[in-house]
């Protein structure tokens, strides 16, 4: 079975079967959904249990002509830095789902449509393995997620949207630019296996590698190109929140994973430290400025800043802890911010508030409510125990290795997170009891369902996170050693700037 | 592994999430599991001493936690003489402070949440002590630091509660920065994490150089004073001490275990266990011997004028630990972890008996309102004066023997701040003396101050409560047997159990001098008992009358010299001012918006003018694609 191609198209057909539902039934639409999101999951699990740890070679390939005048490819496969993102995937999806049951009652059927195209479009982001095919998915997420935030976001959606678009818009033209450029010097190949094949000449390479930049930094995203996301996560609808941080965000790291890293390798080497100083203002940065948020979708979205600071910073210190603790933070972060956006989901079902100073003393009310969201909020605090722990200690273990400044200056990230999650927490589930908030139900059976995965995967990555390092250990091998270890002469970013004029 | 270490950590693990989990049905039978576990773990705990008293020292891994690269850590159990002194300390009071919690909590609405979190923390103490690399102790130390946030702020309704565990929280954070960059550092120097790996390797490192942040350090000290960082946040040295004064909001039992006998004292072990390294670095152990010696000064003469009957105790606590530092910093590691030993008893004694006062009086915990309660509570009166009087050093009771080996040890040491150390120690000891009795004399003696209503309530408290006080009471008196010294005709027994792991340190005087130290110290300890005698029982208008006269220091002493205003003002405020004010509306909104919408109005604005060339005259259009060909065939064949 092409299992790669069915993950992307079964949701995308399974919507079309949505579409001739009758919209006065959302309850069928709703089951519809739910059947086609929890399907794509199991479908998904043989990537897991049939993924072979021992190899850095793609797995479950497919590889068809296409576009033949190009030498376009239809080419999917995954590897050890791919395939964790897709079950990621058709995991939150299904959450999504399910937390979008009461709170999505306009137009729900045009809403699932969009969540389930959205999901076939990310699933083929991960998997395209040829450049073309690539792009187009990646360009392609963007309109049911633009759909997604500017039909059922908040009051200012439509300036949110706007803004999301063009951002990553413009990145994505200097990207498709680069690619075209790499098209001509590599070969005329789309295929990204074939394209790291070649040695390219630093000066193109240097280029390439900000033509990418653009795109992924926009995405990831890095100070100071951020400013796209706290807008839209505010405005988007949960479930949309929790894509957006959960997985597509993480698509700017993969990126820098998938192409510029392998694709320009001395490109990289030479932008380390360029590339780590952004991650480090973009931690701290993040950090300090979640602290005077009264707006607590805002204050995760920048938070949001500062753990994607984490991931970059790990990323680009170029070694073994570094990178597997880059890509774990990715998954960790999906996983705790994509639980924070939907607890904080759950909660403004009821109160239809996002003002940190509508709130205080919750942990009355919603007792239970409020253990779930100590846990995630001590997991994004990274304490040990919890996945953030572990993907923040390899991540400032592997910037030491190379950098040592550069993990001393990341460590404050550890103060200011603690500072802005505990007063934050304080301020919703502590204190003197809001008298609004008498009354107000406790979480149900289906919200307990929603959060129980993403708090036992907290757990477990926290305590066995080899589970996931396992899959990764051979590909980030594979991969870290292209890249030259001898660094060059001067590394700082005036000399790759002056690299770049003629 | 033997299967009771195993069990050690494992059976407050199952009863936190079991309680956890069945609260609402256990209701006020929440607390039979956590005892029972506490129980268990204590059983555990003297079969690890038995066992290592015997010779036999467990060091093995259970499974692996992280692989990356080169880095590899386990979760694994390190038990030697050091870890099983440590065990009994842990299990034994965590047990005392359960039973004694059934009476103290007993009809509070979140009763089974105080159990679970009761065992969270013993398993994360133990977790801590137990492991056998840095990174499993980094792991304790923070779920330590958890559990510490959870139970101070237990009665999370009151905003001062919730206060306090968010400040004790990232207060130590400042700590656990320094901790995991040495921590870091150790793996990078030693490829390693494990102990007895590092431990082994460790003088090889002697004289090699790294540079931090442009600064090049002795490897050795750097990684001696980040791990040292760590120790200043958990057990409240200056200048982290800040949290755990407020600490106190949290239950009493809760203080008694986490805030005087256990967590706290988390520092000391972490530099206790890892001597060796510290042993490499004069400058570092110099820097601890003088924190710890300043934070003692310091922490006591707070402790004389505040009026909270918990705060009083809680300076008491940094002083003493302070102590524990300076018999670490002149290299008597055994001495620190012997006073980490009594000091556990006598002031979880101390803050127990305190909250069968506090349970008397109806939640009061304002000194100016007690008074003569002496004979309304029998036996928490003589067990509080038995805990007052070993922390004061009277000959025979546990405080006497371990603090005078560390004034001793300070006084002999070789390490240049060992003279300046003991002086402070000695002065300290005379203000100890003095403000234990202060608050002994003004809560028991004199006449009753409070209310009638409070008066009217009364009583001692049940014996769930007044038998784990007369047993901690035992343990005050006793605990400091085991390391009597020679001239005293004991045999030093502690030291000599310690030495395989901490090494002995002797020290090299004559009979007369030890003597000599010996007799000033117990004479400075009995002053400071006579002086508040005469001051709060015989002459009870002195005290007011010496605060006129020295108005402007008790300003000081009573605000504890402004060092929480210190913080607010140059660290809290700037932050959250540069958040606002800087980041939110100048770079965020301003600079970095201004260019992402200014770039598109721009476009707007040459639009409208391009727009312009769109003016629908063909003759236009053709001018222009006649240019382009040109212009195309010129870069084609020219360029």
């Amino acid at each position: 079975m092409p299992i790669l191609s069915v993950l992307i198209f079964f949701p995308m057909l399974a919507a079309l079967l949505v579409l001739p539902l009758d919209k006065d039934r959302p309850e069928r639409i709703k089951a519809v959904a739910l059947a086609v999101a929890v399907s794509e999951f199991l479908l998904s699990l043989p990537l897991w249990s049939s993924f072979d740890k021992t190899t850095h070679l793609m797995q479950f390939v497919e590889r068809h002509r296409w576009i033949e005048p190009w030498n376009v490819q239809y080419a999917l496969g995954v590897d050890g830095i791919s395939v964790l993102f897709v079950l990621l995937t058709t995991l939150l999806t299904v959450l999504c789902v399910l937390v979008s049951w009461r709170s999505v009652t306009e137009k729900p059927k045009e809403f699932f449509v969009a969540l389930l195209f959205l999901e076939g479009t990310i699933v083929g982001v991960f998997c395209a393995l040829d450049l073309f095919l690539f792009y187009i998915f990646w360009e392609a997420m963007l309109i049911p997620m633009f759909l997604i935030i500017g039909v059922w976001g908040g009051p200012r959606r439509l300036y949110a949207t706007v803004k999301f678009f063009l951002y990553t818009l413009v990145g994505s033209l200097l990207m498709l630019v680069g690619i075209i450029v790499l098209y001509r010097a590599g070969g005329n190949t789309f295929d990204i296996l074939a394209l790291a094949e070649n040695q390219y000449p630093i000066r193109l390479q240097l280029v390439l590698f900000w033509a990418f930049f653009a795109a992924f930094a926009v995405k990831v995203p890095m100070w100071p190109v951020h400013t796209w996301l706290p807008d839209a996560h505010t405005e988007a609808p949960t479930a949309g929140s929790v894509i957006l941080a959960g997985i597509l965000i993480k698509m700017g790291a993969y990126g820098f994973l998938r192409f510029s890293m392998p694709l320009f390798p001395n490109a990289t080497r030479m932008m380390m430290e360029p590339m780590m100083i952004l991650s480090i203002i973009g931690i701290i940065y993040g950090g300090l400025i979640c602290i005077s948020q009264s707006d607590i979708k805002r204050l995760i979205a920048y938070s949001s800043v500062s753990h994607m600071g984490f991931v970059t910073l790990g990323l680009f210190s170029l070694n073994t802890q570094g990178v597997e603790g880059g890509i774990l933070q990715m998954i960790n972060h999906g996983i705790v911010t994509g639980a924070l956006f939907l607890a904080i989901g759950i909660v403004y079902e009821r109160t239809h508030s996002r003002a940190i100073a509508d709130y205080g003393g919750l942990a009355s009310v919603m007792p239970v409510f409020a253990g779930f969201f100590m846990l995630f909020t001590l997991a994004a605090i990274g304490l040990p125990g919890t996945n953030g722990f572990v993907g923040e200690f390899l991540v400032l273990l592997g910037a030491f290795s190379s950098r040592s400044w550069a993990a001393v200056f990341a460590a404050t990230g550890l103060i200011i997170g603690a500072w802005y999650m505990l007063w934050l927490y304080q301020r919703v589930f502590f204190n003197p009891p809001n008298p609004g908030l008498q009354g107000i139900a406790a979480i149900n059976g289906r919200e307990i369902v929603v959060l129980v995965p993403l708090a036992a995967l907290i757990l477990v990555i926290g305590f066995v996170p080899n589970l996931l390092l396992d899959y990764m250990h051979v590909s980030v091998a594979h991969l870290l050693a292209r890249i030259p270890q001898a660094e060059p002469a001067a590394t700082g970013p005036l000399h790759a700037l002056a690299a770049l004029l003629p | 592994m033997p299967l009771y270490l195993v069990l050690l950590p494992l059976a407050p693990l199952l009863s936190f999430l079991l309680t956890l989990l069945s609260g609402k049905w256990m209701g006020s039978r929440a607390h039979r599991l956590p005892i029972l576990a506490a129980s268990i773990s204590l059983g555990c705990a003297l079969a690890a001493g038995w066992d290592v008293a015997h010779g036999v020292v467990t060091d093995a891994d259970f499974y692996t936690w992280i692989t990356a690269g080169d880095l590899q850590v386990s979760f694994g159990f390190l038990v030697d003489q050091l870890t099983a002194a440590m065990l009994i300390v842990v299990t034994s009071i965590s047990l005392l402070v359960h039973i004694y919690s059934v009476g103290y909590m007993q009809g509070d609405p979140s009763y089974p949440r105080f159990f679970a979190y009761l065992s969270l923390f013993t398993f994360s103490m133990l977790m801590l002590v137990l492991g056998n690399n840095f990174l499993q102790l980094f792991f304790g130390w923070e779920a330590v630091g958890l559990s510490s946030y959870l139970l101070i702020g237990f009665w999370h309704q009151k905003k001062s509660a919730a206060d306090a565990g968010k400040k004790a929280f990232i207060v130590n954070r400042f700590g656990d920065f320094g901790l995991s960059l040495g921590i870091m550092l150790v793996f990078v120097t030693f490829g390693t994490l494990h102990y007895q790996e590092v431990f082994q390797a460790a003088p090889g490192i002697v004289g090699q150089q790294f540079t931090l942040l442009g600064l090049t350090f002795e490897l050795p000290t750097l990684i001696a004073l980040l791990l040292f960082c760590g120790a200043v946040g958990k057990s409240a040295m200056i200048p982290l001490h800040v949290w755990l004064p407020d600490a106190m909001e949290g239950p009493t039992p809760v203080s008694a275990l986490i805030h005087a006998a256990t967590m706290v004292t988390a520092g000391v072990f972490l530099v206790a266990r890892c001597n060796p390294l510290f042993e490499l670095s004069s400058v570092a152990l110099n820097v601890i011997t003088v924190v710890g010696a300043v934070t003692c000064l310091f922490a006591a003469t707070i402790a004389l004028v505040q009026t909270d009957i918990k705060r009083v105790v809680a300076y008491s606590t940094v002083s003493q630990l302070s102590y524990m530092f300076v018999a670490c910093g002149v290299g008597a590691y055994s001495a620190g972890i012997f006073h980490l030993f009594t000091h556990a008893y006598f002031k979880a004694l101390l803050f127990l008996g305190c909250g069968s006062v506090i349970h008397a009086m109806g939640g009061e915990q304002d000194v100016r309102s007690m008074g003569g309660l002496k004979k309304y509570l029998p036996i928490t009166y003589w067990t509080f004066l038995l805990a007052s009087l070993s922390i004061s050093g009277a000959p025979g009771l546990a405080g006497f023997f371990s603090k005078d080996e560390i004034l001793l040890m300070a006084y002999t040491t070789n390490i240049g701040s060992g003279r300046f150390a003991w002086f402070i120690g000695l002065v300290v000891a005379f203000i100890t003396a003095f403000y234990s009795f202060r608050l002994f004399f003004l809560t028991f003696h004199g006449r009753f101050r409070g209310s009638t209503e409070q008066r009217d309530h009364l009583h001692e408290s049940p014996p769930v409560m007044t038998v784990p006080l007369i047993l901690l009471a035992v343990g005050a008196v006793t605990a400091g047997w085991l390391g009597s010294p020679e001239i005293l005709g004991g045999h030093s027994m502690w030291d000599h159990f310690m030495a395989p792991v901490l090494g002995r340190a002797e020290a090299h005087v004559p009979h007369f001098t030890e003597w000599l130290l010996m007799g000033i110290s117990v004479f400075a300890g009995l002053s400071g008992i006579w002086l508040a005698y005469h001051l709060y029982v015989r002459r009870p208008e002195l005290p007011g009358q010496l605060r006129e006269s020295f108005s402007e220091t008790y300003r000081w002493l009573v605000n504890k010299y402004y060092v929480d205003e210190f913080y607010v003002a140059v660290l809290v405020q700037p932050a959250i001012n540069c958040s606002r004010y800087v980041l939110s509306a100048f770079a965020d909104a301003t600079l970095i918006e201004g260019v992402v919408n200014g770039v598109p109005r721009l476009i707007g604005r040459a639009s409208g003018r391009l727009r312009r060339l769109q003016s629908g005259h063909v003759q236009h259009y053709l001018a222009a694609m006649a240019s382009g060909a040109v212009g195309l065939l010129v870069w084609l064949y020219l360029v």
